[in-house]
């Protein structure tokens, strides 16, 4: 007979795979915490995990679980704190396994994990070469011969009925970031995933806690504008939440950092398009009506989320080899420093073109002018100047040439140039996105040990 | 006083990336700055100030009781995250092009200059 709770507090302690670990330790330790979450999935980060499986069956999930489960599986297991995560990647059962290793090495005896599966659909999609790819409105087909990985963004139900088997540790690949979140309210307060209003109040709970430190005052310090104290100690994100969906926002007590509204609504307009419809797995949640309140230092109510019902296709990102990007950069300082980043730039590109070389994009930044906004003609010229140029390739040889011609500017390119580098290359893992009927995936929950 | 305000005296910004699109939001600081934000910072000056970096089009969302307005920008973000040449690769920075559009400062009440 399962008890249904009042409150529970959820900590958010990653919000991407290379997270910083230090603060997620600060918030198990003194976060007061019923629930750990860490949200390590970029869009295209489950492509590289699937890409290491193939090379050793043993890998395939976030390479970080290791050092993150080793600094706070102690502290979870000492203070009853369940852990659920998206770290499986592409493989959660191997996932598991390692979180299994870790706990007995640390002594903490075996942990039996909750292994969520079903979000491999790169079987389902290769099957059906006519899907469409959202981004280009062509048919899969025509990227199906560099396949990698497909991925659908499952829902909070799957992972909440993992959590319902009891394990500390739930593992999951790809899962929706907010409905990581939602999960342990579905399991803990008993709600319907077919009532709306919850599903509102756990999305957006969601939403404003799954970028970590970015509700907390990170992406916001600004000197002389807005002030974020003890921003080298900035504390993770808390969400108190109860069973009548109220919501409060807080974070690790005595870190750095800042809530207020501020940070919480930029956090909340972060990623989101028409703030009427931010589709989810579970809900298409609807902000309009939202209340953000300053309830005291450091906590913010939530009020007035609303939602329509969930739409009747997964989104699935597919990820597929693209080729190669390579780089170079040269820098140039003092008299004429631009104009002879401009020559050496024009250098280049000649030399690329007299050896013939092809490229599917081409690219010109000069660091310090024009790299980050790109060029405007009433900008004045800086003392310095870095020339960059980068380049994608079908072919490894081409893009390892832009690199090796912009070194090589500090001997065969305009007059004191300095600190050349190159060539950087890397194979180019690109994505595209497909909606795929929901009937058409079958999710599943696994245990890895004994409960 | 100076007869054009940037974006940067009455809000604060952030940008967010999907694919190709970048979003920007814009939250004012003053209720009073947000009706001249609505009124003034339209698509089609920030299509403007985006032209060099973004294909565009422009679509603009009001969000009144956060006193916010959120900019998404299409074909933004060179191909997006995975295939970029750029060094900002999820375009994290362009909220500094929103922040330093100037708008003419005319019809804004200056009692609630905020500073």
């Amino acid at each position: 007979m399962t008890q249904h709770r009042n409150t529970i507090r959820i900590g958010c302690g990653a919000g991407q795979s290379d997270d910083r670990v230090p603060p997620a330790v600060e918030l198990a330790k003194h976060g007061a915490l019923d629930y750990l979450v860490f949200e390590c999935l970029a869009e295209r980060t489950i492509g590289r995990e699937t890409l290491s499986k193939l090379h050793d069956p043993d890998k395939g999930y976030t390479p970080s679980l290791h050092e993150r489960l080793r600094a706070v599986l102690p502290i979870c297991h000492a203070n009853n704190i369940r852990i659920v995560s998206n770290m499986g990647a592409a493989n959660p059962v191997a996932g598991a396994r390692a979180m299994r290793r870790e706990a007995q090495d640390l002594g903490l005896g075996d942990i039996p994990c909750a292994v969520v599966l079903g979000d491999d659909v790169a079987e389902v999609v290769r099957a059906r070469p006519n899907l469409t790819i959202l981004e280009t409105g062509e048919p899969l087909e025509s990227i199906l011969p560099n396949l990698v990985s497909a991925n659908a963004y499952l829902g909070a139900d799957v992972v909440a009925q993992a959590i319902g088997t009891g394990a500390p540790v739930v593992l999951t690949g790809r899962v929706a970031d907010p409905s990581l979140f939602l999960a342990p309210m579905l399991h803990e307060f008993g709600w319907s995933y077919d009532d709306l209003t919850k599903l509102s109040v756990g999305t957006i709970t969601g939403h404003l806690m799954e970028c970590s430190s970015s509700v907390t005052g990170g992406c916001f310090a600004w000197p002389g504008r807005k002030a974020v104290p003890d921003l080298a100690r900035l504390g993770y994100p808390i969400a108190e939440v109860s069973a009548d969906g109220s919501i409060r926002i807080t974070k690790t007590p005595g870190s750095g950092g800042r809530i207020d509204v501020m940070t919480c609504t930029e956090q909340l307009l972060y990623e989101m398009h028409d703030p009427t419809a931010y589709i989810t797995p579970d809900c298409v949640l609807d902000i309009t009506d939202v209340e953000l309140t300053n309830d005291g230092p450091d906590q913010v109510a939530v009020r007035g989320p609303r939602a329509k019902p969930r739409t009747p296709t997964y989104k699935v990102v597919v990820g597929h080899t693209d080729g190669y990007i390579g780089e170079g950069e040269v820098s140039f300082g003092g008299i004429d420093a631009v104009a002879r980043a401009k020559m050496a730039a024009e250098t280049v590109r000649e030399r690329l073109e007299m050896q013939g070389r092809v490229f599917q994009d081409y690219r010109v930044d000069l660091i310090g002018m024009s790299s980050l906004h790109g060029a405007v003609d009433r900008r004045p010229e800086p003392y310095e100047v870095r020339l960059r140029v980068a380049a994608r390739a079908k072919d490894r040889k081409a893009a390892e040439a832009v690199g090796f011609e912009v070194r090589s500017m500090h001997m065969h390119g305009p007059g004191g140039a300095g600190g050349g580098k190159g060539p950087m290359v890397r194979e180019v893992l690109a994505v595209k996105s497909l909606l795929l009927p929901r009937e058409l995936v079958r999710t599943e929950v696994v245990m890895e040990g004994r409960l | 006083m100076n007869d054009t305000i940037r974006v940067y005296d009455l809000a604060h910004c952030r940008a967010g990336d999907k694919g190709n699109t970048s979003n920007v939001s814009v939250i004012a600081y003053e209720e009073t700055d947000w009706s001249f934000l609505r009124d003034t910072l339209t698509e089609e000056r920030v299509m403007a100030a985006y032209a060099h970096i973004a294909e565009g089009p422009v679509t603009r969302y009001e969000v009144p009781k956060l006193k916010a307005l959120n900019f998404v920008i299409e074909k933004a973000l060179g191909g997006g995250v995975t295939i970029s040449l750029a060094q900002d690769i999820h375009g994290k920075g362009l909220s500094n092009v929103m922040l330093a559009i100037e708008l003419p400062a005319g019809g804004r009440n200056q009692a609630s200059l905020n500073t």
